[in-house]
C-alpha cells in the first residue's frame, strides 16, 4: 500500500536546464508546453482540437510541435479528470529534448476547460487529489474556463512561492464537437485566449491564418476566435497567494514491498477504499433534503458508487469523497426537489464534508443552506451546455451564470 | 546414477503417459479439474474422470466450454486454495493463451499437462513441441518428460516446485503426444503416505481469496506498478532452481528414483567426445542408438533435457563444456530465429554463450508433426555432429528426415 510522504515534499524539478529559474514567459527560444486538462470522453474532442491548433499556429512561425494524450487517461471515463498537452519548439532539436521525456513536467499554460477541475484531479487510484496548477512552470499561465472570479477560484487552486497568472475566459463548459454535439465556437475562444495572455507560445494572426486557411472553418470560427482574445480576463497571482498547499505526493512501493500476485487489500464490507476518492469526476454534486425525504432507499440501492450511507433514522446522506455527481439518485429520487444536483464549485467552503450533522443540529439552517445552494447552483440536466449555438454569441449560457 | 531403496512400498501398473499422470493427480488430491476434449491430451481427461467416477477421487471435474475457460476455471480455483489440474494439447492450448499469460503473473501454481501435437494448419495430430514452448517467456515452468514413469513423477515435482510459496508459479509439463499420451508401459506408484511426505498441502498463506482474508486480486495497473509486478515474477523465476534441486533431493530419498542430476540426465557421457541433446520421448531412440555406436567404439553420449524453464544454463555449460560438439534435435521450428533452427538449440547457444569452454553447437530439426525419430535418424545426426567437432563444414541446422 502507498504511504504519504512525510511532510509531503516534493519531488526536484527536471526542468529543462536552459530555463531552470527563469519565468516562463522570459524563455523566448525554448520549447514551450501547453497542457488542457478536461473532462473525460466529454471534452476529449474539444482537447484535441486545442492541441492540434496550438501545433499548427506555431508552424506559421516555423516552428515544430507535436501533440500528447496522457496515456494513462485512455481509454477515458465519463467526466474523469484527463489531459493533453501541446509541446511546440523552435527546432527539431529543442523539440527531441522536450519530447524525450513522455509528458511535459512543466507547463508553460494549463488550460482547464471545465472549471470544476480546479479543486484538483485524481484520474487513478493512490496517486491523491492533485493541484491543477501542480506542474506549472515558474511564471506560468492558468486558463480557466469560468463564469466565476479569480477570488473565488484561488480558494481551490494551491498557492505558489512565485508570481504566475491566473487567466479567466467567460464561459460555461462546452462538449464541443464531441459525437452528435455540434462545434460551438470553444475551441476558437480559448485559442483566442491563449494568444491574448501568451503571444510567445501562439499569435492571434497565427491562429487566424490557421483557420482561413482551413475550408472547415469560416468567419464564425474567426469570430469566435477575436471574442475569445477580446474577453479574458488576467489575475496577476502573487507569491503566496492561493489556498494552502496540502498536497502530499505518493511514495510508490518498490517491487519488494508490494504484496505478490498482483494482490492489493479488498474493501472491507462497510468500507470504502481509501486509497480512491474519486470526488474529482464531479462537476455537480446532489443535495438531499432530511425532511421530505420519504427513506424509500431508492437512491441508496441505486447509486453505482455506493456513497449513500445509512443512519439509525433511516436516512441516507451522502458521501461526498466518494459521489462522482452523476445524477442517478435525483432522477430516481421519486419526491420532488429531495435530491437537487447543484454545481459542485457552489461548496468550496465545505468541500467533500458530511453536511449531515448541520441538519441534525439544525434543521432550519441546513434548509436556508440548501436553498442557497440550490438557487445559485441548481443544474437540471448533465451540466455541460452546448446549445448548437455559438458560444460567444449573445453572451453568456449558463442557466445562473455567477458574477 | 545411484539407485537408492524408496521409501514405502510402490506397485507395478502398465499405464498410458496420461493415465499415469492421473494416478499423480489421484495420489497429490487434487480438488477441481476443469476438461475440454482434445486429443492428445484428453486421455488424461478421461483416465481422471474414471477415478472420481470409481470413487477413489474426490474431485470436482468441470466440464468447460472451451479452453479459454477451462484454464480461467482452474486459475481461480486455484485462487480461492484448491489444487487444481488442467491441461489441453496443440491449438485448444494456444486458445487458453489469455488465460495462460495471466496466471504467472498472478501467481497460481496450476499444474498443466500438454499433451504435445503440431499447431494448425495443416491440422494434425502428431508430436511438436511449439504448442508449450509459446508460453515459454511467461513465467510457466516447462518439464519434458521421458515416458510414462516420469509423467507420475514429473506431475508430483510440479506440484511440490510449483506450489512452492518461494515460487508459486504454474507449471507445465510437456508429454509427446501418441509415444508418450497412447503407449502403455510399467510405472512405479508408490503409497499414499510417501506422496503425502513429499508433497504438502497447498497454502496460499494470506494470498488466499477468501471472505475471510478480503482481498482484490489483479486490479488495472497503470504504468507506474506494472514494471515492480514483473520484478517480482522474475524473483520468484530466479528461485525455482534451488527449489528444484530440494524437491529432488527429497524425491530421490522417498522415490528411489530421478538420477543424480535434477535438471537434466546424462546417458553414456562420461567419455564422451560428441553427445546429442533434446527433450522428450525422442530419449527412447537416442539412448538405442548411443548403446549401438558405442558397440562399433564411436564416443557418443546423449544428454536429455527434462526442466526447459527454468533454463538450467551454467549447469549445461559446465557439463557440456566437456564435449567437443553437440548436436541439438529440435521437435520444433522457430522460423526467422538466429541461425534459422530451432527452439532449444537458440537458448542453449545463448546459455554458452559466456562459457569458457564452447563446444561447436549444431542443430537437427526432427520428428515434426508425429514424424519418428528412429535410431538412424540418430546415426545421421551423431555423424554430422561428430564431423562438427572435427572441424568439419557442417551445416549449422540441418533437417532430418524430410523428402527433398
Amino acid at each position: 500500500m502507498p504511504e504519504r510522504v512525510e511532510g509531503g515534499g516534493r519531488a526536484a524539478s527536471s526542468a529543462d536546464p536552459a530555463v531552470e529559474g527563469r519565468s516562463s514567459t522570459e524563455v523566448r527560444e525554448e520549447a514551450k508546453s501547453v497542457e488542457f486538462t478536461y473532462r473525460g470522453i466529454f471534452q476529449k474532442t474539444l482537447a484535441a482540437n486545442l492541441c492540434k491548433h496550438v501545433v499548427m499556429a506555431a508552424r506559421k512561425r516555423d516552428w515544430l510541435g507535436s501533440t500528447i494524450q496522457r496515456y494513462s487517461d485512455s481509454p477515458e471515463r465519463n467526466g474523469i479528470p484527463a489531459k493533453q498537452f501541446a509541446v511546440i519548439a523552435p527546432d527539431e532539436v529543442k523539440l527531441q529534448a522536450h519530447m524525450a521525456k513522455y509528458e511535459p513536467n512543466e507547463l508553460d499554460v494549463i488550460t482547464v476547460l471545465d472549471d470544476t477541475l480546479c479543486d484538483g484531479v485524481e484520474s487513478w487510484a493512490y496517486y491523491g487529489r492533485q493541484p491543477i496548477n501542480l506542474r506549472l512552470r515558474r511564471g506560468g499561465t492558468l486558463l480557466v474556463i469560468s463564469h466565476r472570479p479569480a477570488e473565488e477560484l484561488l480558494k481551490v487552486i494551491p498557492r505558489k512561492d512565485w508570481e504566475w497568472t491566473l487567466a479567466i475566459l467567460p464561459g460555461t463548459p462546452s462538449m464541443g464537437g464531441l459525437w452528435v454535439y455540434r462545434d460551438d465556437g470553444t475551441d476558437m475562444r480559448v485559442l483566442g485566449a491563449i494568444a491574448r495572455v501568451r503571444p510567445d507560445i501562439i499569435e492571434l494572426d497565427e491562429v487566424r491564418r490557421v483557420v482561413e486557411s482551413d475550408d472547415q472553418l469560416g468567419e464564425e470560427h474567426l469570430g469566435a476566435l477575436e471574442d475569445g482574445y477580446e474577453s479574458v480576463r488576467v489575475h496577476r497571482v502573487a507569491a503566496g497567494e492561493g489556498k494552502e498547499d496540502d498536497y502530499e505526493p505518493v511514495r510508490l512501493p518498490g517491487w519488494r514491498e508490494l504484496r505478490e500476485g498482483i494482490i492489493v487489500e479488498a474493501v472491507k464490507p462497510g468500507e470504502r477504499n481509501p486509497h480512491y476518492k474519486s470526488s474529482s469526476d464531479r462537476t455537480m454534486r446532489p443535495v438531499v433534503n432530511f425532511d421530505t425525504c420519504i427513506k424509500c432507499r431508492q437512491c441508496w440501492i441505486d447509486c453505482p458508487d455506493e456513497c449513500f450511507e445509512v443512519t439509525e433514522e433511516g436516512l441516507h446522506p451522502i458521501n461526498y469523497e466518494y459521489c462522482t455527481g452523476c445524477g442517478i439518485c435525483s432522477q430516481v429520487c421519486p419526491v420532488e426537489d429531495c435530491i437537487v444536483m447543484v454545481n459542485d464549485l457552489e461548496f468550496i467552503e465545505e468541500g467533500d464534508r458530511d453536511v449531515f450533522g448541520m441538519w441534525k443540529e439544525d434543521p432550519e439552517a441546513y434548509n436556508r443552506w440548501r436553498e442557497e445552494k440550490i438557487a445559485r447552483g441548481r443544474i437540471e440536466h448533465h451540466g455541460y451546455y452546448n446549445a448548437d449555438t455559438w458560444a460567444w454569441a449573445g453572451g453568456r449560457q449558463a442557466e445562473s451564470p455567477v458574477e | 546414477m545411484t539407485i537408492e531403496k524408496p521409501v514405502g512400498r510402490q506397485t507395478e501398473k502398465l499405464t498410458t503417459g496420461t493415465q499415469a499422470v492421473a494416478q499423480a493427480v489421484k495420489l497429490a488430491d487434487v480438488d477441481v479439474t476443469a476438461a475440454y476434449p482434445i486429443r492428445p491430451y484428453d486421455g488424461v481427461m478421461q483416465a481422471v474422470a474414471k477415478l472420481i467416477a470409481d470413487g477413489e477421487l474426490d474431485c470436482e471435474f468441470i466440464v468447460a466450454e472451451g479452453e479459454h475457460s477451462q484454464f480461467e476455471i482452474c486459475k481461480h480455483a486455484s485462487a480461492v486454495g484448491s489444487r487444481v489440474f488442467v491441461g489441453s494439447s496443440g491449438v485448444g492450448w494456444m486458445y487458453a493463451m489469455e488465460s495462460l499469460c495471466v496466471t504467472p503473473s498472478l501467481r497460481l501454481p496450476v499444474v498443466a499437462m500438454i499433451g504435445n501435437r503440431a499447431l494448425d494448419d495443416p491440422g494434425a495430430f502428431g508430436v511438436e513441441h511449439n504448442d508449450a514452448m509459446a508460453v515459454r517467456d511467461l513465467g510457466w515452468l516447462l518439464f519434458w518428460v521421458e515416458d510414462a514413469q516420469e509423467c507420475f513423477d514429473a506431475t508430483l515435482m510440479a506440484y511440490r516446485v510449483g506450489e512452492d510459496p518461494r515460487v508459486s508459479l504454474p507449471v507445465g509439463l510437456g508429454v509427446d503426444g501418441a509415444f508418450i499420451t497412447h503407449s502403455q508401459t510399467l510405472i512405479k506408484i508408490p503409497d499414499q503416505e510417501t506422496v503425502n511426505e513429499f508433497l504438502p498441502p497447498y497454502d496460499l498463506g494470506d494470498r488466499l481469496l477468501h471472505p475471510d482474508n478480503p482481498i482484490s486480486i489483479a486490479p488495472q495497473a497503470n504504468e507506474d506498478w506494472v514494471m515492480e509486478i514483473r520484478k517480482q515474477t522474475d524473483a520468484a523465476a530466479r528461485r525455482v532452481k534451488d527449489v528444484i534441486r530440494e524437491a529432488h533431493q527429497d524425491f530421490r530419498r522417498l522415490f528411489g528414483r530421478g538420477g543424480d542430476n535434477p535438471f537434466f540426465e546424462e546417458y553414456m557421457t562420461e567419455d564422451a567426445e560428441y553427445v546429442l541433446f533434446g527433450m522428450g520421448s525422442l530419449g527412447l531412440p537416442a539412448k538405442v542408438m548411443v548403446r549401438r555406436l558405442r558397440e562399433r567404439g564411436e564416443k557418443v553420449g546423449f544428454v536429455r533435457l527434462k526442466w526447459f524453464r527454468p533454463f538450467p544454463a551454467e549447469e549445461l555449460a559446465e557439463s557440456l563444456g566437456r564435449f567437443r560438439a553437440v548436436g541439438v534435435i529440435d521437435r520444433d521450428y522457430s522460423y526467422g530465429s538466429p541461425q534459422q533452427g530451432g527452439v532449444l538449440f537458440t537458448d542453449l547457444r545463448a546459455a554458452l554463450y559466456d562459457a569458457e569452454r564452447r563446444p561447436k553447437i549444431v542443430n537437427f530439426i526432427g520428428g515434426l508433426g508425429g514424424r519418428e525419430l528412429t535410431p538412424e535418424m540418430m546415426d545421421e545426426m551423431a555423424d554430422l555432429t561428430k564431423r562438427a567437432g572435427r572441424g568439419e563444414e557442417v551445416p549449422a541446422v540441418s533437417w532430418i528426415g524430410v523428402r527433398e
